[in-house]
């Protein structure tokens, strides 16, 4: 029997403090590690999503708003702008803009979005396709990775959109021509997996409530969106050849001068992270408290423990142990509780975020994992560790120092 | 094998306790006797290593410990001097098998479970290996602490009162149990009491009455 598992035995031999400590550190642990791998993912995917876009346009109303609904596809639309309006932008001769990739939203398919745009919005996903074409006529649509997976779609499946972003029977389009698959993307880790992606023109012919079934064949595929000047778009995500002093200065032109808004990405994601960081602050604050409680709880356990085990204590010394050794064992003892404290912790929080992932991609439009590790929680298990050691070692000091004639002439 | 010289104690500096020199052979069994506060205890914590003493010297085994070091005389103890208590103690997470391996690693022995289970049936405990020492009789615990001070064949015995808390059978019993044992391994016995029953059976006495507080 070496000594850490006279350590082990010990902890074992007085379970209900042993255990008050090990869900003490456990809970501290675990809700630490929870809250990194929520942040890494959620900055994660909000830098991938970012996908060099330098600006958003689209209906007045709040730009967080328009980023998250335009960008991330988490919240509603803002309203929608005129073709007219936006003209301007989507000029493929434009001095400063490089690229303008124009979103139709607002419509669904059992819950995942439908997105109107070009071909251009491919290439700023980096999305390309497993299987099947891009769409060549109205109505046809190419899906993300996920949607595929969840839905079980495959290309030549054909399905009925409903109208807005959740689920509900009576808003579906019956009346509106089949959506048909004709292309499947390969996995991006970004949003696009999320997205089933069809042209403007689609969605146009969606809403066309005209009593004739062939409405959407007024809509013509090879003609440039400008030519539909009476139709409108959601948003316009852009990119300037390079960033100056005139693209600096354009989202206060055009919120200035237009009855559109433009957003800056950069701006709106740092202002949410601004938002969640306090909170996130504080449930870190609170976890650490409860790691530092927990230290306690061992201190508190093993300094009580020390008037019971006095006499084993000294009689171990008789048996030939150096005060070291007994040093090392209490110290050992500490260690453990926190060791097993964060074990639990961490298998707590990597199994909760595996059992949420679903629960939080639905509503974040992105594949959460609890199968990831983050270096951070090297830092984390030391500091556990760390607290373990601290609050083991006066006690271990006190073992070390035991007088042993004194304790066994008294019993 | 157990002989002390000139030696001495003292709590505070001051007051100091003067012990009669002890020279016990190879395997004599030694009775030291003396009344409440005579320093019996503070003489049997010398003698095993658990105390310093002001001057003097104490050689067992022909190795002088008052001159040891901290953890050389600790491992020093484990493997030569086995002690037992008035009030036995064990270590209460661990079966009473697992004392007993304990004690043979404290020690630098090598473990032999053999050993273990042999010396506890010798001593009528070989159906309590798996308990745990907090489920054994007062008598059982006594026994079981004289297993384990025997377990490393040790050179020397020393037994603090070992029978002031036993009536007359189970004193007679226990102290059979330590002479039989003490002389299966050759071991030096020294008995320290102020039990009066005892007298008799020890012929090699050591009385502590005559010990000097100077200042």
């Amino acid at each position: 029997m070496n000594l850490l598992q006279l350590s082990w035995k010990n902890i074992l031999h007085k379970p209900t403090s042993t255990l008050l400590s090990l869900v003490l550190f456990a809970l501290g642990v675990g809700l630490v590690s929870l809250l990194m791998l929520v942040n890494r993912q959620l900055e994660e995917k909000f830098e991938k999503n970012l996908a060099g876009i330098d600006m958003v346009i689209g209906a007045k109303g709040s730009p967080l708003q328009l980023i998250l609904s335009s960008m991330y596809h988490i919240d509603a639309p803002t309203g929608n702008v005129a073709i007219a309006d936006v003209k301007a932008f989507l000029n493929p001769k434009h001095p400063v803009i490089g690229k303008a990739v124009p979103l139709s939203l607002g419509d669904n398919y059992r819950s995942y979005r439908i997105v109107g745009t070009t071909f251009d919005f491919f290439t700023l996903y980096n999305a390309q396709l497993a299987q099947g074409r891009r769409w060549e006529a109205v109505f046809e649509v190419v899906i993300g990775a996920a949607v595929a997976d969840a839905l079980d779609l495959k290309t030549g499946d054909t399905f009925h959109s409903s109208h807005g972003f959740v689920v509900d029977e009576n808003l579906e389009h019956t009346d509106a021509s089949d959506f048909k698959v004709v292309g499947i993307l390969k996995p991006t880790g970004a949003v696009v997996d999320q997205l089933i992606l069809t042209s403007p023109q689609s969605i146009w012919g969606v809403h066309e409530h005209g009593d004739h079934e062939h409405e959407h064949e007024a809509y013509d595929l090879s003609k440039p969106l400008t030519d539909y000047e009476g139709e409108s778009i959601t948003s316009v995500l852009v990119q300037f050849k390079a960033r100056n002093a005139a693209t600096l200065n354009m989202p206060r032109g055009i919120n200035e001068n237009t009855n559109m808004q433009a957003a800056t990405p950069a701006w709106e994601i740092n202002r949410l992270y601004a938002i969640l960081g306090d909170s996130a602050l504080a449930l870190q604050v609170l976890a650490l408290i409860i790691i530092a409680v927990s230290g306690l709880s061992v201190f508190l356990s093993l300094y009580a423990s020390l008037r019971d085990r006095r006499y084993e204590l000294a009689l171990m010394r008789v048996m030939g142990a150096s005060r070291g050794k007994l040093f090392a064992l209490i110290l050992l003892e500490g260690l453990l509780l926190a060791a097993v404290g964060c074990i639990i912790g961490l298998a707590l929080s990597h199994a909760g975020m595996g059992v949420f992932a679903r629960a939080l991609e639905s509503s974040y439009r992105y594949s959460f994992t609890g199968a990831l590790f983050l270096k951070e929680e090297i830092w984390l298990v030391s500091a556990a560790l760390g607290v373990g050691l601290l609050a083991a070692f006066i006690p271990a000091v006190q073992a070390r120092n035991t007088d042993i004639s004194q304790t066994l002439a008294e019993g | 094998m157990l002989q002390t010289k000139e030696l001495t104690y003292s709590y505070d500096g001051k007051n100091v306790l003067v012990f009669p020199d002890i020279d016990c052979g190879k395997g004599e069994h030694w009775l030291l006797l003396g009344q409440s506060g005579s320093g019996k205890t503070t003489l049997l914590h010398l003698l095993g290593g658990l105390l310093s003493p002001a001057t003097g010297s104490i050689i067992v085994a022909g190795d002088n410990i008052a001159a040891k070091r901290a953890a050389a005389l600790d491992s020093f103890r484990g493997r030569h001097i086995g002690i037992i208590f008035q009030k036995s103690h064990f270590v209460r997470a661990l079966t009473l098998e697992e004392n007993l391996v304990l004690a043979q690693q404290l020690a630098g022995a090598p473990i032999d479970r053999g050993r273990v289970e042999e010396l506890l049936g010798h001593l009528n405990l070989g159906h309590k290996l798996r308990e745990k020492p907090d489920n054994l009789s007062m008598g059982e615990q006594q026994r079981a602490a004289i297993a384990r001070a025997l377990l490393n064949r040790p050179d020397v015995i020393l037994a603090d009162e070992p029978t002031s808390a036993l009536d007359d059978i189970n004193c007679q019993e226990v102290i059979d149990l330590l002479e039989r044992e003490a002389a299966a391994t050759g071991a030096t016995l020294l008995v320290v009491t102020h039990d009066g029953r005892l007298k008799a059976r020890f012929p090699r006495q050591v009385l502590l009455t005559h010990y000097q507080p100077s200042l």
